[in-house]
């Protein structure tokens, strides 16, 4: 058996010699080159172009515009639809937009022969804008008279939504609390995976075929037909190796325009490869949130009422708009449970950059707030900083009063026990509390909870194939994607050990074709070894029963007496070796009396969810002079249930680890503030984390298995990045005494927090 | 693909001369580590250049008779960090090059690109300052001998006419003899990345370890251009090692900056940065030195 066991990916070869292929790789080389017109005003509409002199560059074969363009508005999230139009994302943009809503808004393209004289054209096409005042902020954005960025929603709120648990008011009257509150703000921040939007398409016969670094490929289908008023089968994607997403391309990116760019040049093959500071400033980012929370706590910690409101900046397109800050205050409720709780969300177009999916969606947002908070409240209180979220977070049981997600296994408190040890929580706090000279340490934790999919919101549905060689070797085909996490490993691991097959028999084919792979929305979620892995299951246990039901005809025995264990079809009762199954394989294939091709294909409809858990505790050096926070020792423990394969699950956290501390210690976006221009558009300015910058990064797990499970395991890829950027707060505090409550936590923002609390003159 | 005018590639210094004094709206190209990156943001896209690279005689590190160090132009930063004269006698420029963006752009860039770009973050630029170099400036009417104190005419501005080509900086041995020296780079990562602000000090105690008999510092980022703080080093000058020697050198250094607010940092960091590391920089150097506090 090899689920649990940590088998080397089943792609390294490919990825560590370069012989994997990625959308450019594949990319023909006589095709012809896009190059998108970004708007160089925030708020406004494009009054004319004079295209005279772009056009006279030697290698421009077409020039198109924000007048040229369909008359049709689409949606870009990469949501599973639904066929509810009430729960359908929001249509709000064209292929090029005449009305420009953020500063590197899409409002024309040159298609050339070359890059260069794509970008020569460029800079000769003269544009007359119409100028309107931009809003950056939610608080402007909101304010009555603000410019209307889209004229369905007059207000610019895209979506305000409110809950209420218990009776908060009443709650609140109960003698002998202790009101706590805070202000908590995130920044927004940019997914930074190696390999750009990038995308190329071309026709075949009616068909345009795309191809493109996408995490959802079927879904990118459905978009683009929407965005060119095409039939579903007028497009087909085709989803390579990528390098990385982390939810950007959870989107429809540089597809839809793409797609029609084709067909404006007799579908003739036409690359759209963003720049770095394209998918900087025009694919998505992370949204910026601010939160106001109040607790009321008795002495003993635990809560009596808590509430929550959250203003989330949607930027310029709706994306994935409300779910995300919807996402974060149901996760408010969730971690700590007990008590009256009300959320009150808020999602707000202003004229920046568009927010959409990002690792974990919503969810550090609300970590670094909420744990903040918490971490306020204790001292506030007088409380252990541990005991206060023991006496408060969700335990085995619970049911969601308003999603019914319930908690089916939890190994919380043994996550927070073994970060507690590991990091020497109890030594470290004492002997750190002696220190007052200009460089301190302090220990911080932060906890969380995460869900697995995104049952019941939306659809969880995969669907896989199988197909059977003649020499008993398995072609493995599934809509779930491998985005450099490691999905094909875990499904060829599952798929070896459901059908009772070596792992070498597995051959997953990693490309999705849509006119070819089995449905599934995609990897995001954390939803795949859960959702894609209960279909592998499904398909695996249906391939074993065609394989056993044509062997029991060849040897003229019961089915039912027939297992396939390790390539052998076995008999059950006497545990003998009948046959090879490649023995069965051939025969199924070239018998002239009862041939078959051997192959199962299932979906699985999932009507479930489960949460997993986890603790991050940061161990930190304070250098007050200069401004910096070192880490000189990190752990993230993690409750995923049962690892498929540890190795793999070690590599996930680390990167989660490394992109929590970016964001709590160093990555934001800045904005020039008249304007509304990304200013750090690249890798210098953009303060990503180095090699150099990361501290040894220290990962453990617990493993209860859940019911739920395929195999007994839950959400592991987003959670990662969660507790991190709290757990660091919350050991500068316990260094320093001061609460920073907006993140990151980077140089000149400490000079500031450090200066107000008297700790620089 | 980067959009280029013409490509000039001349195989003698006098040759790449003669095709500056013919196209002296050419760039001079050395490693290319600016210039390949602004042609293809756009704003140099089009220009031509002149591609020294290959003219080994502006590549390498001497000794010349009286005790000078002659660093040619196109050295490299992993060159200079690793040349046996620059260890055993200017170490500090050698661990200042080293900090220089990562290892690719320590192998491809050169310390006379990094001057000639004339940006008040260089690496190499405050340490040669502190250390009071000179260059040698080169046309077909001669050689011209310039303090690098007198190079810096504004951001980006340095004093090259348009038919001249940085053919040589120097150190004399009066500059670096019996001193020891520290640069801090503060940038918010420890690789890939510019300085917020920068920070060279080179110190020459008295015999008995007490004094200090000279003091020199330099700062990047600090104002426009890389500086000098003249200030801070006449306030050093015969100054007793103690304690209050780094407060001197701070107090003072503050009298010589111009930092300005950008969105990468605004003055009143810079200015705590910039006392921060005065004190730090000069601190590593006395005891260096062998100073004791």
């Amino acid at each position: 058996m090899v689920v649990g066991k940590p088998v080397e990916r089943v792609d390294a070869f490919e990825k560590v010699t370069g012989r994997a292929k990625y959308t450019a790789d594949l990319f023909p080389r006589n095709a012809l080159i896009a190059k998108v017109m970004h708007s160089t005003i925030a708020n406004g509409k494009v009054l004319s172009f004079d295209l005279d002199e772009a056009g006279k560059i030697p290698g421009v074969v077409k020039i198109l515009t924000c007048f040229d363009v369909p008359d049709i508005q689409y949606p870009t999230a990469g949501h599973p639809w639904s066929t509810e139009k009430k729960h359908q994302d929001i249509s709000d943009r064209k292929l090029l937009n005449q009305r420009v809503r953020f500063y590197g808004d899409d409002i024309a393209v040159v298609i050339a022969e070359t890059e260069i004289a794509a970008k020569q054209a460029l800079a000769l096409i003269q544009v007359k804008y119409e100028e309107y005042p931009p809003v950056f902020t939610v608080a402007d954005a909101m304010k009555p008279g603000a410019t209307v960025i889209h004229e369905e929603k007059p207000g610019n709120v895209i979506v305000h939504s409110q809950y209420e648990v218990g009776k908060f008011d009443n709650a609140i009257t109960e003698p002998g609390l202790i009101k706590v509150e805070g202000d908590y703000h995130t920044q927004p921040v940019q997914h930074c995976h190696i390999e750009n939007a990038s995308s190329f398409a071309y026709m075949e016969g009616d068909k345009i075929v795309v191809v493109s670094s996408t995490q959802i490929p079927h879904i990118v289908r459905r978009i683009c037909t929407q965005a060119l008023g095409c039939s579903f089968g007028q497009v087909k994607i085709v989803k390579p190796y990528i390098g990385g997403g982390f939810g950007n391309k959870q989107d429809a990116l540089t597809e839809p325009l793409n797609a029609w760019l084709t067909t404006k040049v007799g579908g003739r093959c036409v690359g759209l490869f963003y720049t770095r500071e394209e998918t900087f400033v025009c694919t998505r980012i992370r949204h910026a949130m601010d939160f106001h929370i109040v607790s009321y706590v008795r002495k003993d910690g635990t809560f009596a009422a808590r509430s929550v409101e959250a203003y989330s900046n949607q930027g310029a397109y709706a994306s994935h708009a409300h779910a995300l800050v919807a996402n974060a205050v149901n996760a408010f409720r969730m971690m700590y449970p007990s008590g009256a709780i009300k959320g009150d969300a808020y999602t707000v177009y202003t004229n920046l950059q568009t927010a959409g999916a990002m690792r974990a969606y919503g969810i550090p947002q609300i970590g670094f707030a909420l744990e903040a908070h918490i971490d306020d409240v204790a001292k506030a209180v007088g409380i252990d900083r541990i005991a206060i979220r023991e006496k408060n977070m969700m335990q085995m049981g619970y049911v969601d009063p308003i999603t019914t997600i319930t908690c089916h296994s939890t190994g919380l408190q043994e996550c927070m026990n073994k970060g507690r040890n590991f990091i020497h929580w109890d030594e470290k706090q004492k002997e750190y509390a002696k220190e007052n000279g200009p460089v301190r340490h302090g220990i911080g934790m932060a906890i969380f909870c995460y869900k697995t999919g995104v049952y019941p919101i939306s659809l969880e549905t995969s669907a896989c194939r199988m197909v059977l060689n003649q020499d008993g070797t398995v072609p493995l085909q599934r809509g779930a994607t491998e985005i450099g996490q490691g999905a094909d490993t875990v499904f060829s691991q599952m798929c070896a050990d459901t059908v009772g097959i070596p792992l070498e028999s597995v051959h997953i084919m990693s490309t999705q074709d849509t006119d070819i792979t089995p449905y599934d929305t995609g990897a995001y979620a954390s939803r795949q070894t859960y959702v894609c892995g209960m279909a592998v299951k499904k398909t695996g246990l249906a391939l074993k029963k065609k394989i056993c039901e044509f062997a029991a005809y060849m040897l003229k025995k019961d089915e039912s007496d027939l297992d396939l264990q390790d390539n052998w079809i076995v008999h059950t009762v006497s545990n003998e070796k009948l046959i090879s199954l490649a023995e069965v394989a051939m025969e199924a294939c070239y018998s002239l009396s009862n041939s078959h091709h051997i192959a199962a294909e299932e979906t699985h409809h999932c009507s479930d969810n489960t949460y997993s858990f986890g603790v991050c505790f940061a161990d930190i050096e304070v250098d007050i002079p200069l401004c910096k926070i070192k880490v000189n020792n990190i752990i993230n423990v993690h409750d995923s249930g049962t690892i498929i394969n540890p190795m793999l699950a070690a590599g996930q956290v680390h990167g989660g680890m490394s992109m929590g501390l970016g964001y709590g210690l160093l990555e934001r976006m800045v904005y020039d503030p008249k304007t509304g221009r990304t200013l750090d558009d690249n890798m210098l300015d953009y303060k990503l984390m180095t090699a150099l910058d990361t501290p040894e990064l220290n990962v453990e797990f617990v493993e209860p298995k859940d019911p739920t499970g395929p195999f007994g395991n839950k959400a592991l890829g987003e959670p990662p990045v969660i507790p991190v950027a709290p757990a660091i707060r919350n050991a500068l505090l316990d260094a320093t005494g001061v609460a920073v409550d907006a993140i990151p936590l980077n140089p000149e923002h400490l000079f500031f927090e450090f200066k107000k609390a008297g700790l620089i003159k | 693909m980067y959009d280029f005018e013409k490509i000039y590639q001349p195989r003698t210094v006098a040759e790449a001369l003669q095709m500056k004094a013919d196209h002296p709206k050419a760039l001079i190209l050395a490693g290319g580590s600016d210039i390949l990156i602004k042609t293809r943001e756009g704003k140099l896209a089009g220009s031509s250049v002149i591609s020294i690279y290959g003219l080994n005689e502006l590549r390498g590190i001497c000794l010349e008779e009286d005790g000078t160090i002659l660093i040619r132009p196109l050295t490299s930063f992993s060159h200079i960090t690793a040349n046996p004269i620059i260890r055993k006698y200017l170490p500090t420029l050698g661990e200042a090059v080293d900090q220089v963006g990562g290892p690719q752009i320590r192998n491809i860039g050169t310390i006379g690109g990094n001057i000639c770009n004339g940006v008040t973050s260089a690496d190499s630029a405050s340490t040669l300052k502190a250390y009071d170099a000179v260059l040698e400036i080169t046309s077909l009417d001669g050689v011209r001998i310039l303090p690098y104190s007198e190079f810096n005419l504004g951001p980006g501005k340095v004093d090259l006419h348009p038919n001249e080509i940085l053919t040589g900086i120097r150190i004399l041995k009066d500059s670096y003899q019996d001193t020891f020296g520290e640069y801090i780079k503060y940038a918010q990562r420890s690789a890939m990345d510019i300085a917020t602000l920068g920070c060279s000090v080179n110190v020459r105690l008295s015999a008995d370890k007490k004094t200090v008999q000279r003091l020199r510092i330099a700062f990047g980022v600090a104002a426009p251009t890389p500086i000098r703080a003249f200030s801070a080093e006449k306030a050093a000058n015969q100054a007793k090692v103690d304690e209050n020697l780094m407060e001197t050198v701070a107090s003072n250094a503050v009298l010589d900056v111009n930092p300005r607010t950008s969105w990468r940092a605004t003055k009143e960091f810079r200015i705590q940065l910039i006392t921060e590391l005065a004190r730090r920089a000069t601190r590593s150097s006395v005891e260096k030195a062998g100073g004791k506090f």
